[in-house]
């Protein structure tokens, strides 16, 4: 287990404010963040390459705040990759190995149980210049794991991928780790990776961390107005709680939405475009939300479409492309949406 | 067919090319035109002439050796650390190259004069300094150690820290790292430096004279021929250290050069 106690670093204008982090045993933990948020410090003072100015680092139960990198046991790949450039991929897998003094026959045994785990049995004797990114990927994930480190820390490991690699890559990704089980922090700004690859997600923001829950919980019950829109949150509102026939409701404006909270007062509340459905009947039930609005913009996302409405209130849904065919959706057209109470997230 | 069309700036960069290689190698080829043969074989027979070309080429490797094991690990510090002042410090490393090299010999004439604490210390510890081939390598080093370190510190900023911290991760500690990865990495254009070093030291003149007028490198015999005994004099001379020169320089750049090919 790795825990990190009131971990503050400052680096020129940046600074990494009291972060309080568990990250447990087998974990695949994922830290998301907008760019320069913080997060590859982070990944940094756990791996040693900075002592943080305040607070400290324990791994199963012993402080290794001021241990150097090579003292820890913890696998670094960075975004990218960083391969020897003058060692071929043998040589850059074994490198760990050879440094730790390991016995010949160990090394191979290492060697060959990682290069069947990645598939790059054919890629050894070459050198790192002569590899596409998703080959460059494979050998450093492979370098990192046949020391058998303690703890793997990935650096936006998919970024510099093309889409189709990054899908592929980011399932291998996931099979490795039930595989292995290495204890993994794995670091992006892509909600998508996260979604796919973590146990528990970490939400950073200007150097702190705001929330770390289960996907479930932060992509359906974000704390803040921040990590609901960068979970993709499109519908975020400020708005009063009230009772309405023993019924909570949201006053937003003109607009009454039935919610299921226990807060009151002012509130923020956000529903997920996805869980929104667009209707041209108009059908009354107190189950659901159902608002009347207007089309404003279609906007074509890949198969989905990105339907912008005036509903008294701005409201975003997605749906597919084949359902805004069907219903004929045009800017102009009044339409009906509905949402289900336990969509509509209330947070403080 | 469109009419083939010249850019501008490539006719004005093709010119200057033209006129940049020939102010550097007519003089040369001019000198050794100018060299009689029979008096060239006289020189090579000089046993001076021969052991001024050989004490400037130790010298110079001397100076290149001192260079080499001062510089780097400053070149490293520089490359990977940022510090209050910084700037300053890369000011005062550079200071050498661009004062009078004649100024430099009388700087450092002034501190191992018996008359500074630095030339009593040196005094004490039986090393003389002027006259001596110590004074020599001084004077190069100090003129032409600018050259190694900044060759050195760009070779090392374009290794990633990055990589550094991979290779610490997989247990290397900094020591192995830094001979292991940055240096292996670094080597080439370290190399580069080091053959700069050497050339500038191998060509060095105003300082070495301050300090040691003797015993005589190359470039202070040729001062000397030419001074007492006319440009005939000196041409043989001159044209056997260019030829050395020459010989050793595209010897190292090709040994450089070899070690790119190898990379890529």
């Amino acid at each position: 287990m790795i825990e990190l106690r009131n971990v503050s670093k400052r680096l020129g204008d940046f600074h990494l404010d009291d972060i309080n982090l568990i990250i447990n045993d087998h974990e695949y933990f994922v830290i998301l963040g907008p760019t320069g948020t913080g997060k590859t410090v982070i990944l940094e003072t756990v791996a040693g390459m900075y002592k943080p100015d305040r607070g400290q680092i324990y791994f199963d139960g012993a402080d290794i705040t001021t241990c150097y990198p090579e003292e820890r046991n913890i696998a670094f790949v960075y975004q990218d990759y960083m391969l020897f450039p003058h060692l071929n991929v043998r040589k850059n897998i074994l490198f760990g190995l050879k440094i730790r003094k390991t016995p010949q026959k160990v090394m191979e045994a290492q060697l060959e149980k990682m290069v069947t785990l990645l598939g790059i049995g054919h890629l050894l004797e070459r050198y790192p210049s002569t590899l596409s990114g998703g080959e460059q990927q494979r050998v450093a994930i492979a370098r990192a794991l046949v020391t058998e480190p303690d703890v793997l820390l990935l650096d936006e490991p998919l970024s510099a991928l093309d889409p189709r690699t990054k899908e592929n890559f980011m399932q291998e990704l996931k099979g490795i780790h039930e595989q292995i089980k290495t204890t993994t922090i794995h670091i992006t700004h892509d909600f998508n990776e996260a979604l796919v690859l973590a146990d528990r997600i970490g939400i950073m923001r200007k150097g702190k961390m705001i929330q770390v829950g289960t996907p479930q919980e932060v992509f359906y019950k974000p704390k803040t107005h921040f990590v609901a829109s960068f979970v993709g949150m499109e519908n975020i509102y400020e708005g009063q709680v009230k009772e309405v026939n023993g019924q909570k409701v949201v006053q937003i404006g003109d607009v009454h939405l039935r919610v299921l909270t226990e807060e009151d007062g002012k509130v923020n509340i956000a529903v997920r475009p996805e869980d929104i459905i667009l209707t041209q009947v108009n059908i009354e039930t107190t189950a659901q939300n159902v608002l009347k609005c207007c089309v404003e913009e279609i906007i074509p996302q890949g198969p989905l479409v990105k339907v912008k409405l005036d509903a008294g209130i701005p409201l975003v849904a997605f749906i597919t492309k084949k359902g805004a065919e069907e219903m004929e959706l045009s800017p102009g057209r009044q339409i009906a949406a509905i949402f289900k109470t336990t969509a509509v997230h209330v947070f403080k | 067919m469109g009419k083939k069309r010249w850019e501008l700036l490539y006719i004005f960069s093709f010119v200057s090319g033209i006129i940049i290689i020939f102010f550097t190698v007519y003089p040369i080829i001019n000198t050794l035109s100018w060299t009689k043969p029979d008096i060239l074989w006289e020189t090579i027979k000089d046993k001076e002439v021969i052991q001024s070309i050989n004490l400037s080429i130790w010298s110079a490797t001397l100076t290149t050796i001192v260079s080499f094991v001062l510089g780097v690990p400053f070149a490293y510090f520089l490359a990977r650390k940022e510090f209050k002042g910084k700037s300053l410090v890369e000011s005062i490393v550079n200071i050498p190259m661009v004062i009078p090299h004649t100024v430099a010999g009388i700087c450092l004439l002034t501190i191992v004069s018996p008359r500074n604490w630095f030339g009593q210390m040196l005094n004490q510890m039986g090393i003389e300094v002027l006259g001596t081939t110590v004074g020599i390598v001084m004077a190069m080093t100090f003129v032409s150690m600018p050259l190694l370190i900044n060759s050195a510190k760009e070779a090392f900023k374009w290794v990633s820290p990055h990589m550094e911290n991979v290779s610490r991760t997989l247990g290397a500690n900094h020591i192995q790292t830094f001979f292991l990865i940055t240096f292996k990495l670094a080597w080439r254009d370290i190399l580069s430096g080091m053959i700069l070093t050497w050339a500038r030291a191998i060509s060095e003149f105003g300082a070495v004279i301050i300090l040691s007028f003797h015993p005589l490198i190359a470039p202070t015999m040729i001062f000397a021929r030419f001074t007492t005994y006319g440009m005939m004099y000196a041409i043989p001379v001159t044209t056997i250290l260019i030829v050395i020169c020459l010989i050793i320089f595209i010897t190292l750049r090709w040994v450089a050069s070899g070690k790119e090919r190898e990379h890529d």
